[in-house]
């Protein structure tokens, strides 16, 4: 035996077995302060990751102040239209196309809801302050036969309420003078609270959005 | 005696006139579509209104080729707009892209191409006057082939997306 583990008799002194429980209690200390590190990097690390996911989802991001100019001269704000819901639109007078089209739907899906029709405004954002004044822009809603905010501002106003909504624009020059403006084509469903509920995109069936203004109003 | 060779003259210079007109109506058109194999005819061509200070407007219609041969819209004019232009609007990412037709738009034979809004439109630059409900005005297309095309554009309210009877027959998506 002795011949076998002559280290293990060594350390069978009193000294050394001391000097080797001082070792395995340091040993055990040290596991249980990384232990306790790693428990509380776990719950604060986590709780960094997860705190601002439950609090900014993409609807968060939509919508804040803005102040810009009705036909009549008078400063329209995120505040004025708050405690209504609205749905909300970007586009331009000249455009001949998608912008009369989107308007027209909203204010025939108006229509069909009947008394709930009037729980919403429609707004309209002219993002060609160049060539579309308030008095233009009041001339353009007129024609829809249904209270729409025909809104403009300065290119700074402008900018506030684009970079709130996520709108994309950009002029672009058109053959033989003048400019076009590409611009983000969906309507923004803002409820009472400013909050983004939903979105209509242009190649949906006005079924669908029906129900989306319904659920807007309720 | 001087009443005769007057009425002689009026006569011969009537008939001739309505001779010329007879052999124009005649010969031209249905010599001019075995020549090119193009037979246009513009249908339902309608506009939206517009305000005042709203400067541009767009026409929609349905171009039919009944001919032979394919032929090719080139342009067009307007008494009511500085200029007539080919738009295309592409809707890619959510976001409204309106281009000037970069080639003359292809109207195949034995076939037609609807331009209606989403797609494909004509565009009135440079509106002279606003564009009143239920007015109509003249548009002009030019085609290789075909030559000049006239249309009646009737002026639909802005919240029309076409006559009536389009939406009737099913086009409306």
């Amino acid at each position: 035996m002795t011949d076998k583990f002559p280290e293990l008799e060594d350390e069978q002194s009193p000294e050394r077995r001391m000097e080797g429980l001082k070792a395995l209690r340091m040993f055990l200390w040290l596991a249980v302060v990384l232990i306790g590190a790693l428990a509380l990097f776990a719950i604060f690390g986590g709780e960094r990751h997860s705190a601002p996911q439950q609090r900014t989802t993409f609807a968060d991001t939509v919508g804040g102040p803005f102040t810009l100019t009705a036909p009549d001269g008078s400063a329209v704000s995120d505040q004025t239209l708050a405690g209504k819901p609205f749905a909300i639109f970007f586009g331009f007078t000249r455009c001949p196309d998608v912008c009369p089209t989107t308007l027209s739907r909203l204010a025939q899906l108006r229509q069909r809801m009947g008394t709930d029709g009037s729980k919403f405004a429609i707004v309209f954002v002219s993002l060609d302050p160049e060539h579309d004044s308030p008095e233009d822009i009041g001339r353009y809603v007129a024609l829809f036969d249904t209270p729409i905010i025909g809104l403009t501002g300065t290119d700074t106003q402008l900018a506030q309420i684009v970079k709130a909504y996520h709108v994309y624009y950009e002029k672009v020059p058109v053959e033989g003078g003048g400019y076009t403006i590409d611009h983000t084509a969906a309507v923004y469903l803002m409820g009472a609270d400013g909050k983004l509920q939903s979105i209509i995109d242009h190649h949906e069936g006005a079924d669908a959005s029906l129900a989306k203004l319904r659920r807007l109003v309720k | 005696m001087t009443i005769r060779p007057f009425l002689s003259a009026a006569v011969l210079s009537g008939t001739l006139l309505l001779g010329a007109c007879n052999s124009a109506q005649e010969t031209e058109s249905p010599v001019g579509a075995e020549a090119t194999g193009s037979q246009i005819a513009i249908t339902g061509a309608w506009s939206r209104e517009t305000a005042e200070g709203q400067d541009t407007g767009g026409a929609f219609m349905t171009i039919a080729n009944a001919g032979t041969a394919s032929d090719r819209l080139t342009g067009g004019a307007s008494p009511v707009a500085d200029a007539v232009q080919i738009h295309t609007v592409d809707m890619a990412g959510g976001v409204m892209r309106m281009r000037q037709l970069g080639d003359p738009l292809d109207i195949p034979a034995g076939s037609s191409v609807k331009l209606k809004p989403g797609g494909l439109h004509i565009m009135l630059m440079g509106l002279k006057q606003p564009l009143k409900r239920d007015e109509t005005f003249p548009l002009t297309l030019t085609f290789e082939k075909a030559g000049a095309v006239e249309a009646e554009v009737k002026v639909e309210p802005i919240t029309s997306e076409g006559p009536m009877g389009e939406m009737a027959g099913g086009h409306h998506d």
